[in-house]
């Protein structure tokens, strides 16, 4: 998702309170909803004047308690807690939610939208980890290398022979939105000698795979399914008992977009029945809550929401985070707008 | 009605393909499906004759070897009591377990895998490299635990893009692995025996060179006298505290007992084996560790390379029958 950046409408704010000359940097309230990483965090107390909200216990009613709304000018959220309605409402002063994340499901842009608040995310930064991740639990899952890991540490070797796992080279693969992520992804892939094809929004143009206009012909006709698009009313349970059927008894999902981007009830019914072939999942429906039913079983990796988690992306995100915050109140153009 | 070509039915007995010790693959893919007219394979490890009084026993009928890992090794003393031995098959593409010298001497025709494994393995190595780099196994072991929720994110993996990986070794087995990673923005360099023609990617002469100037060691060369515990203390130490190497080439190239002291004291960042010097056993100090995945040797274990080895193992052997061109002869005798 990549809104083109709209002029500031609604309440207007004095600009000189903005100027550097006026305002110090460092006295501007910016309010993290949640520890995403000790380097972001770091760099805000260093450049702002930083407030946690779970020192708060993670609530907005008790943090104005002992604070002043008007005094938070900025949000930075993330995938677990971003700027719904009630938090936006209790900050009137709120001009930016930087999310140090590219997904923006957590933030309601049209409230934003609608106070001339600015939206800024990290897109292309992690774009390269997630799409990784994504060809690593593809790998995992297929070529069972967790199991055969956990197999070796138990001292099952000596005793049996591991069998067989399945071969990724030239296995067919469908995206669900190729945006950069998914773009990303079918480039990996495609070095394994996959066939790639799509469902999207729209048929993209620059993209030389074959388009499905309708995910149950994409998930019928491709062995591996991968959920690269964004979180949205739309695509809301979008993998659902038919595309999961779609898929087959020897079809693997892959899921490193947002865990409501799947039925997870289903999900483990067909794991468990038989009916899907496998699974490699970063997300879930309740994070960090993960269904129990999955832990025991074989032919699934599980991942702690770890997609862009990498040292080197950490803070490329954190400094994209801070560069967006620094432009914002120096007046000067947003480097990843959102709105 | 034509002659019958099927030795079952002729009057002398099949010719024999001795095999001395079970092979995983033939029983995983399934015994009917090596069943040719052509031979009959000899198991030595059914009979409770000590191995040298089988051989001598049925040498006159034994006309060609199966050999696979993990057997016993077709040394000259072996081929020394099968004089009517003209063909040794293995299952795999290594060849460190025959005696090459001894049978091109004889005139012993030598088949391996030939390039049926290079997908897989090379898929292989680049799901241990991400694995070691993004502690995918670890982390997985942690949700299933249940720890993710009570004791919050698992801690940071290293980004696998923009990674210098030098490959030791640039055969089929090399070059496919190269040629994966350079998709995940990975830049490549290699050190192999000789420098090879039409290849863009820096070559480095020594090992401990190449080491020095990456951050991940993938081995994909053969064992030979040459390339055995190659990989030193000297080398790791090259390749540096955050460097991590990934072994699907055979156990021994690497000197185990250096490579896991470096483990141990944090002069490497993480390993990736899917061999070792002396399998099944594992050195015991890897189990505790979390930046370091294991395989018990099954990088060419999917049924896809299992169907593709029969064809070419049972082509081979039936090509020699029929006295045709072998499919994956090695060797230029």
């Amino acid at each position: 998702m990549n809104h083109q950046p709209t002029p500031q409408t609604g309440k207007e704010k004095n600009p000189n309170l903005k100027k550097i000359s006026g305002i110090k940097m460092e006295s501007i309230g910016v309010l993290m909803t949640c520890p995403m990483h000790k380097y972001l965090e770091q760099q805000l107390e260093t450049h702002f004047n930083l407030f946690k909200l779970w020192h708060c216990n993670s609530s907005i009613t008790e943090f104005l308690k002992t604070h002043q709304g008007n005094t938070i000018r900025a949000v930075v959220g993330d995938t677990n807690i971003g700027a719904d309605a009630e938090l936006i409402a209790s900050f009137p002063n709120l001009e930016i939610v930087a999310s140090y994340s590219v997904g923006l499901d957590k933030i309601d842009l049209r409230k934003c939208e609608e106070k001339g608040i600015r939206v800024a995310n990290t897109p292309d930064v992690l774009t390269d980890d997630v799409a990784d991740l994504a060809i690593g639990l593809i790998l995992g899952v297929l070529r069972r290398i967790c199991a055969s890991d956990e197999y070796v540490r138990i001292g099952k070797w000596k005793d049996a022979d591991f069998g067989l796992a399945t071969k990724f080279s030239g296995k067919s693969v469908g995206i669900v939105g190729l945006g950069r992520i998914g773009t990303a992804i079918a480039k990996r892939a495609e070095a394994f000698g996959c066939s790639i094809s799509y469902f999207s929004r729209s048929q993209k143009p620059f993209a030389n795979y074959k388009f499905y206009s309708n995910i149950i012909d994409l998930a019928t006709s491709c062995q591996i399914l991968i959920v690269a698009c964004a979180l949205t009313e739309e695509t809301r349970h979008i993998i659902n008992r038919e595309v999961i059927d779609a898929l087959g008894p020897k079809g693997i999902l892959i899921n490193i977009g947002r865990g409501a981007h799947v039925d997870e009830t289903e999900l483990v019914s067909a794991l468990l029945e038989g009916r899907l072939g496998g699974a490699g999942l970063d997300v879930y429906e309740n994070e960090p809550e993960v269904p129990e039913e999955l832990l025991g079983l074989g032919n699934v990796v599980l991942q702690p929401h770890v997609g862009s988690d990498t040292v080197e992306t950490s803070d490329a995100m954190a400094d994209l985070v801070i560069s967006n915050l620094k432009a914002h109140f120096s007046n000067k153009p947003l480097l990843t707008p959102v709105i | 009605m034509a002659e019958s070509t099927d030795c079952h039915k002729a009057q002398q007995d099949c010719p024999k393909v001795l095999i001395l010790k079970p092979i995983p693959f033939i029983n995983l893919v399934g015994e009917q499906y090596f069943a040719s007219n052509k031979f009959t394979f000899l198991e030595a490890y059914d009979s409770s004759l000590p191995l040298h009084q089988f051989l001598s026993t049925h040498s006159p009928s034994i006309k060609a070897i199966l050999s696979s890992v993990g057997a016993p090794p077709i040394t000259a003393d072996i081929l020394h009591l099968l004089p009517e031995v003209g063909l040794v098959v293995t299952t795999s593409v290594g060849l460190n377990q025959v005696d090459l010298l001894e049978c091109r001497r004889r005139g012993i025709k030598v088949a391996n895998a030939g390039s049926i494994f290079s997908d897989d393995v090379a898929d292989f190595a680049v799901g241990l490299l991400i694995d070691v780099l993004r502690k995918v196994s670890a982390s997985d072991g942690y949700v299933r635990k249940g720890l993710w929720a009570t004791k919050g994110d698992y801690p940071l993996g290293s980004k696998l893009g923009g990674k210098r990986i030098g490959i030791v070794g640039l055969g089929n087995i090399g070059f496919a692995v190269a040629k994966r990673l350079e998709a995940f923005r990975c830049s490549i360099s290699y050190n192999s025996r000789k420098r090879k023609p039409h290849v863009s990617y820096p070559f480095y002469e020594s090992v401990c060179e190449l080491a020095a100037n990456c951050d991940v060691l993938v081995i994909c060369c053969e064992l030979t006298d040459q390339t055995h515990h190659m990989i030193n203390k000297e080398v790791l130490s090259a390749l540096g505290k955050e460097g991590v190497i990934v072994n699907i080439g055979r156990g021994a190239i690497i000197h185990e007992k250096e490579m896991v002291q470096c483990l141990v004291q944090g002069e490497i960042a993480g390993a990736g084996l899917d061999v070792f010097e002396n399998e099944p056993d594992v050195p015991l100090e890897l189990f505790a560790m979390d930046n370091v995945v294991l395989s018990p040797h099954v990088a060419v274990f999917t049924p896809e390379s299992f169907l593709d080895l029969r064809d070419l193992v049972v082509g081979n052997l039936e090509a020699f029958f029929s006295n045709k061109p072998l499919l994956s002869k090695f060797g230029d005798w």
